[in-house]
């Protein structure tokens, strides 16, 4: 985009500008940082800077024992702590060869989609906050607020839940609570609606988002993206239905994928979108689970020295930020010997450095917000 | 397709490069000669019948008692509904293998935390910088002999030190 010399009268000339955006920009869901290089407004390469949020969670998970690594997984992502508690239990339990009691899976699945149907409130709220749409946000929020007293109900934390075990799930949940969680569904599912009317049909928002940064069938497969990022680009995968685990494919559900129906296939708008109709299915799953809640104990017996025998799995589950993986290897002592997270906003931190060409500063705020990046998951 | 009939399939396209084939494991793995890494994954990845489009993961295992650096492919097929693991043996003290970038492009930040937290060079990487920890940290941290520098930046990460400075 460089204007030529002979346009400009002497002694005027056109430079490139190099901008730091973040660590601490609220845009960028966590810290992280972006090298941008501009030509005015349109971005000529945006390099990103990671690793301010690495915690060294797999090292730890060299240290520590099975049992006492849960804690530490929810830290990985903390907007999805759940998905990571059932990655790592899974894991340890297929090493180990301990099943699972139904119950638990139940609880499993009620938790984790309460937890899913929270993490996308958060992303679609700060995504239109970050392109400027304050209000959802605050409706956002307060909806993730009873999800997060409702979690406190079901395993007394409201962020970090340490409340899947290698076994089951650390307790039960109450009849009572099971009635709240109704409660909240039949409130929740008008709402969805709501922000519809108020964010989804938007024709601002529509406008700032169709069409931008699109990710196209074979970069979403090359660069793995995963999750919503990947149905956004119409690719109809999800784990939970394709390699199903834990009472999935007992329940009904749609995988919703990208259309391009204000845009193109794969624009910025179809990835969100592909989030908001997520809910709805969400809520239908916690619908049938609550219905369906068996009875029983909840958590299997699981020695107190966990030893499972050498070997090494990889276990994926369908966090609301795509396939999270687990890595992990035993050497049949009391520690594993090592834990591999693999999660889903790496891949699509890895993603934006080639999107970013050729668009405006304003677009990569929406592009991050789109892929719903969130920094503890990259740095672990 | 069964891990076995992938494996069969490798080992005719690729004699003597593949083998160490492990099929009654949770994940069936192989392990393939470091020379051979890139042929062998852009074989999994063109061949129609075997498809691997993604690379789910891409990491490395330390074992210092048999003197070696595995780094581990997990590969997977959307379209076959297929996995396999393909790992590659390298020498501890000195690991080197070529860089992935070219068949999956998610491989390059993969393959900056493994150089990072590891010390595996992939040759022919076109970015090959630490990726976690800052650019003058010193040593790999997953390896399982790594010692924690005592300072860093003249920031002591010892944390008891710290306590009895303060205590005092």
């Amino acid at each position: 985009m460089n204007v030529p010399a002979q346009s400009l009268s002497p002694g005027f000339h056109t430079e490139d500008m190099t901008i730091s955006v973040g660590p601490q920009h609220p845009s960028t869901h966590g810290v992280l940082r972006f090298v941008v290089k501009t030509d005015g407004e349109v971005i000529g390469e945006a390099i990103p800077d990671v690793g301010y949020l690495h915690r060294s969670i797999e090292k730890i998970g060299e240290k520590v024992t099975w049992h006492g690594y849960v804690p530490y997984t929810d830290r990985a992502d903390y907007l999805a702590a759940m998905f990571a508690n059932q990655g790592f239990c899974m894991a340890a339990e297929r090493l180990g060869g301990v099943e699972v009691t139904r119950r638990g899976e139940f609880c499993r699945v009620i938790a984790c989609e309460l937890n899913r149907i929270a993490s996308h409130l958060i992303s679609v709220g700060t995504f239109g906050q970050d392109i400027g749409a304050i209000t959802p946000f605050v409706h956002a929020l307060r909806e993730r607020e009873s999800i997060n007293n409702l979690m406190e109900e079901i395993c007394g934390a409201r962020l970090t839940y340490n409340y899947i075990r290698i076994g089951g799930v650390g307790y039960d949940i109450l009849p009572e609570t099971c009635g709240r969680i109704t409660e909240f569904l039949d409130h929740f599912e008008p709402i969805v609606d709501e922000y519809n009317r108020l964010l989804s049909y938007n024709k601002i928002f529509i406008k700032r988002l169709a069409g931008v940064a699109v990710v196209s069938r074979e970069d979403a497969l090359s660069y793995n993206l995963v999750g919503p990022n990947l149905r956004g680009a119409g690719i109809k995968w999800d784990i939970r239905r394709d390699i199903p685990y834990s009472v999935y494919p007992e329940l009904e559900f749609d995988v919703p994928v990208g259309t391009g129906h204000v845009g193109t296939l794969g624009d910025s708008y179809d990835r969100y979108w592909v989030r908001i109709r997520e809910l709805q299915q969400s809520c239908k799953i916690l619908r049938q689970c609550l219905k369906m809640l068996p009875t029983g104990p909840a958590i299997a017996k699981v020695p107190r020295k966990f030893k499972p025998p050498a070997g090494e799995c990889y276990v994926r589950v369908e966090a609301p930020r795509g396939d999270m993986g687990f890595y992990v290897v035993s050497d049949g002592s009391e520690y594993p010997y090592r834990v591999r997270i693999r999660t889903g906003s790496f891949a699509a931190m890895a993603i934006i450095d080639k999107l970013s060409k050729g668009i405006m500063v304003a677009d990569l705020i929406a592009l991050i917000g789109s892929l719903d990046v969130d920094a503890p998951e990259i740095d672990r | 397709m069964e891990a076995k009939e992938i494996y069969e399939r490798l080992e005719k396209q690729f004699p003597g490069k593949v083998g160490g084939f492990k099929g009654d494991v949770p994940e069936p793995y192989c392990i393939a000669e470091a020379q051979a890494v890139v042929d062998v994954c852009r074989f999994l990845r063109d061949d129609p019948q075997l498809n691997f489009e993604v690379l789910s993961d891409l990491t490395a295992l330390d074992w210092p008692k048999d003197e070696k650096i595995q780094v581990v492919y997990h590969l997977y097929s959307y379209s076959q509904r297929h996995a396999i693991v393909v790992k590659v043996d390298l020498p501890r003290d000195n690991p080197k293998v070529t860089t992935l970038e070219g068949v999956w492009k998610v491989a390059n930040w993969f393959e900056r935390e493994v150089f990072d937290l590891f010390g595996v060079v992939f040759e022919g990487h076109s970015d090959l910088r630490r990726i976690m920890l800052p650019e003058d940290w010193v040593g790999h941290p997953l390896r399982k002999d790594y010692v924690e520098q005592e300072e860093y930046d003249g920031i002591s990460t010892q944390r008891a030190p710290l306590v009895e400075k303060l205590l005092r």
